[in-house]
């Protein structure tokens, strides 16, 4: 065919070629096509791959290596009574009790921190996303969750001890002869929500920024004001993002010790200041899980590797629950794409 | 023949005459004289084409591709020859841009796709051919101009320095990367400053970088895939020179849903329509009288 | 933000939106003080010491405990301090896991993005961010009784403690322990953020790559994680920050003695204790009664969030130069 093409393009003339469409044929098997195969690459490239897959494998298995062995030791050292009992002090493993003080603690810091940092984040978030004037304002926010998101814990905590201690905020921690302790429930969660807080704010600002303006624009059309509008439709409308935020900023909460082990004063027991019931133990000092954890390994002061075990087990267990929670509500944020 | 008369397609040729397809007519046509063709195809002045000698590339025989149980290609054959640029016309969806995926089996990157039929390069099937050599003896020139974020220079050495088995100095490229940018018609613009960074030329320029960068590694076949949809008409012009230049080094297959454009440069056309190949034939026949009435009516304009 | 604001009719701005500016203004005050009152309480401890603060000088541990001592009522407050010990340790730990964690992050991110089955990437990037969100106390735990006791029992030999009996304990609670466990802990954070990046390399630039004959590695690295730099440099920011202020795993596997780890020793070097400027703040939490030891711990903290706040700006610095060759920052 081509050399025919060849003599007639010589004679400064084309003659045109049809082909008539032949009757459509069924897809039969066809021999397999050869892929891309990582033979014919570079010696550098080969082994890159082989590092690739080495190091996938390597990061699996040391996770699976790290649930595992804590679910072994966990279950060996977990027993039902340990989670309704109360820490006491003593020498040998069974005269130390459970943990049942140092799982309120977590439940009470959780609940303090994430009610005072879901709210404000979520407003500040809003604030960021619809309004933002004055620009300069906006900018310094940013800059300022910013900088709270790479803050270290311990500094967070050695401001807290700073400002709890003062006397005007006395009220929040124990006090004798003009002494303020500050150390409480008050003080270690409201600074754990400034750990939440980024989390919050970042998460709920991008679930907002998705929704495209024609939302905004339709609900404004038909006569709503700015603030109607954010709470009535946007706000609903990011809340897969408000729950990944609430559940990240929760799992860094739970998870942190250190503003725990200065402001909460690390006792075994929850320890009231005195007062009504509630406000007492708010105002009063206790432990959670982490600082539970962290007396009772080798290096602290309790050295009970079992109810340390057992702690630790639990806690990841609140861990992986969360994560499994966070999945699922970003799965629901990726059905209500807005396309 | 009786032909209804469709509307027209507007364009002022400056000869309009009641033409009879003779070969006179023709050469005059080729030399732009503008006779109004028996379709109703009215264009603008032909590009003068010289006459060439065509060496046989690829052959498709046969070719069905389908995304999961949707039939896009439907048994399709045809050459494609050095020395002619073949287009690929037809309306959205007709099967044309995956036609032209699969000639350097791009296709195979979206998941799901089966094959049958044939295609061979030089005698070779592609599919028994390692991707990465089929690829660069076929190699593809995109829709939106998608230059690296690096420098020109390093953007069309790019394939000399990853093709070969050691990584080459810049010396060595040098020259082949000055060749490319000359072929691309690139070279004069940016000769004083090969370091400049890519993304900052105009949209033209860029594609005409992408046009650059595939002939680096000398290719057999070059495929374009609507290559100035995204350009204006100046950059358009400068690019369909390119293509016509570049057709006796390269075979040229080109996919465009631009008729004037696909009368412009084209030697041979091929039309399809959902999926299958309705007509293919040298772009004089195809514009000027055309066998097939689904190909007369879309190249009048009366689908489209 | 919106540029579509509605012309509301009354004066200025709704209730609403007044009492979030204040919110806004109090919440952005109230982290700008915290800033300027570490400063402030700082301020003594580094008067005292200029720039000897940073520098060699006498034992550390020996300067917090005649601190803590010289704060009651009755002796005049000593301030000396000079805390070498405690930067070279924290940057030590800080710099090789960063390091060793950046290397291995972008090849399991590339993995994840280009390379793994859909199985295995269905495992690993769950598994990714369980990493990131156990908690470092538990770490910690794991570091000391699995980790440590591995390395002091069977690492070290009888000989290399007895050659540095006298200056320190050579235990297994060390840099090694340290430096391990610490790149676990932050490489987590590097993979989330790389696969973020590599994933939003536009897909036409890769097919581009492919349809020119390049393999697919080498598509993707000369591509993609070239397009993706910013991204590797926000995750080793984020990393980094984390490494910084880590306290309370360091605490427990880092040795807490306050040496600074001498390459010269050899292998030795790779085991000897030492202590990070957070795990010291976490050491003495309990002696912020005395206000020398209270000045020198925020001058301690003040350090950190310095650092925390440079390293932003270097990141910041190091995505200009990208600006140039048009990858989006």
């Amino acid at each position: 065919m081509g050399g025919e093409a060849a003599d007639e393009a010589l004679r400064g003339d084309r003659v045109s070629v049809t082909v008539s469409p032949a009757p459509p044929r069924p897809l039969g098997r066809v021999p397999t096509r050869r892929p891309e195969s990582s033979a014919s690459w570079r010696l550098s490239d080969r082994i890159g791959l082989a590092v690739a897959w080495a190091l996938g494998l390597f990061f699996c298995a040391l996770t699976a290596a790290i649930v595992i062995y804590l679910l072994v030791q966990g279950l060996r050292y977990v027993s039902p009574h340990l989670f309704v009992t109360h820490p006491t002090a003593g020498f040998s493993e069974t005269q130390t009790g459970g943990f049942l003080d140092p799982l309120i603690g977590t439940g009470i810091v959780a609940l303090i921190a994430m009610g005072i940092a879901l709210p404000v984040g979520t407003a500040i978030a809003v604030w960021l996303s619809e309004f933002g004037r004055p620009a300069p304002l906006a900018r310094v926010a940013e800059a300022t969750v910013e900088m709270l998101a790479g803050a270290p814990s311990i500094v967070l905590a050695l401001f807290g001890a700073l400002i709890f201690e003062s006397p005007l905020l006395g009220f929040l921690s124990q006090q004798t002869n003009h002494v303020v302790l500050g150390r409480s429930f008050f003080a270690a969660g409201a600074m754990l929500s400034l750990v939440a807080l980024p989390l919050v704010v970042t998460n709920v600002r991008e679930g907002l920024q998705a929704i495209p303006s024609h939302v905004r624009e339709a609900s404004y059309a038909v006569g709503k004001s700015k603030v109607a509008t954010t709470r009535r439709v946007l706000l609903p409308a990011a809340r897969p993002s408000v729950v990944t935020g609430a559940m990240l900023g929760l799992g860094r909460v739970i998870g942190d010790t250190a503003i725990v082990l200065v402001l909460l004063g690390a006792t075994l027991n929850l320890q009231g200041a005195g007062g009504p019931a509630i406000l007492s133990t708010l105002r009063g000092q206790g432990s959670t899980m982490t600082s539970y954890i962290y007396e009772n390994a080798p290096t602290g002061e309790g050295n009970q590797p079992t109810k340390a075990y057992a702690a630790a087990f639990v806690l990841l267990m609140i861990v992986l629950a969360l994560n499994v929670l966070v999945d699922l509500a970003g799965r629901r944020a990726r059905e209500l794409r807005w396309s | 023949m009786e032909l209804s008369q469709p509307p027209p397609v507007r364009r002022l040729t400056g000869n309009e005459g009641n033409g009879h397809a003779t070969r006179s007519a023709l050469r005059e046509e080729r030399n732009g004289a503008g006779r109004a063709p028996e379709s109703g195809f009215v264009s603008a002045p032909r590009r003068v084409t010289p006459a060439t000698v065509a060496i046989d590339r690829m052959h498709v025989d046969g070719l069905s591709v389908s995304y999961g149980q949707k039939r896009a290609v439907d048994s399709v054959s045809l050459p494609i020859r050095q020395g002619e640029v073949l287009a690929l016309i037809g309306p959205s969806g007709c099967g044309k841009t995956t036609l032209l995926r699969s000639l350097n089996r791009l296709t195979e990157l979206t998941k799901g796709t089966s094959y049958s039929g044939q295609v061979t390069l030089d005698g070779l099937d592609i599919a028994q051919m390692e991707p990465t050599e089929l690829r660069r003896r076929v190699t593809m020139v995109f829709q939106q101009p998608n230059p690296f974020p690096m420098s020109v220079f390093d953007n069309v050495a790019y394939v000399l320095r990853e093709q070969a088995k050691r990584r080459p100095r810049r010396r060595e490229v040098a020259g082949a990367v000055r060749d490319a940018l000359g072929r691309a018609g690139l070279l004069d613009e940016v000769a004083d400053n090969l370091d400049h960074p890519a993304l900052r030329l105009s949209g033209g320029q860029q594609q005409r970088l992408c046009i650059a960068r595939a002939l680096a590694a000398n290719p057999e076949v070059l495929l374009l895939d609507e290559p100035c949809s995204a350009l204006d008409p100046q950059s358009t012009k400068v690019i369909e020179d390119l293509i016509v230049r570049l057709r006796d080094d390269v075979a040229v297959v080109i996919v465009t849903h631009n008729l004037q454009q696909a009368y412009r440069v084209a030697d041979y056309v091929a039309f399809m329509y959902l999926g299958e190949l309705v007509e293919y034939a040298s772009a004089q026949t195809v514009f000027g009288s055309p066998r097939e009435q689904r190909t007369r009516d879309y190249v009048s304009g009366a689908f489209g | 933000m919106d540029e579509y604001i509605p012309t509301e009719r009354g004066a200025g701005w709704s209730q609403d939106q007044r009492a979030e500016l204040w919110l806004v203004c109090i919440v952005v005050g109230l982290l700008i003080a915290m800033l300027v009152f570490v400063l402030h309480a700082a301020w003594p401890s580094f008067s005292h010491n200029g720039l000897g603060w940073f520098g060699t000088g006498g034992r550390v541990d020996g300067q917090i405990q005649a601190i803590f001592t010289s704060g009651d009522l009755k002796s005049t407050p000593l301030y000396v301090f000079h805390a070498w010990p405690l930067i070279w340790s924290t940057a030590l730990i800080t710099g090789v896991a960063v390091v060793i964690a950046f290397g291995s992050s972008l090849f399991v991110a590339v993995f994840i993005v280009e390379f793994a089955p859909d199985w295995l990437r269905g495992v690993l990037e769950p598994v990714v961010r369980l990493l990131a969100s156990v908690p470092s106390v538990i770490y910690g735990l794991l570091g000391v009784l699995i980790l440590v006791p591995l390395i002091g029992n069977h690492l070290i030999t009888q000989q290399e403690k007895a050659s540095v009996n006298p200056t320190v304990q050579l235990s297994g609670y060390g840099l090694l322990a340290a430096i391990l466990v610490l790149t676990i802990m932050v490489a987590p954070i590097m993979i989330a953020v790389f696969v973020n990046g590599l994933r939003a390399v536009p897909r036409n630039w890769i097919e581009g790559s492919l349809a020119l004959g390049i393999n697919r590695w080498r598509t993707f690295w000369m591509v993609a994680v070239r397009t993706a730099r910013p991204a590797l440099v926000a995750g080793t920011v984020l990393a980094t920050a984390r490494a910084l202020g880590e306290s309370v795993m360091l605490s427990m596997l880092s040795g807490g003695v306050g040496f600074a780890p001498n390459p010269a020793d050899g292998l030795i070097f790779l085991f000897e204790p030492s202590r990070g400027l957070a795990s010291t703040i976490l050491f003495n939490t309990d002696e912020l009664s005395s206000p020398p030891m209270q000045h020198t711990l925020y001058a301690i903290a003040a350090v950190l969030l310095f650092s925390a706040v440079m390293l932003s700006f270097a990141g910041w610095a190091a995505k200009q130069p990208m600006k140039r060759y048009g990858v989006i920052a």
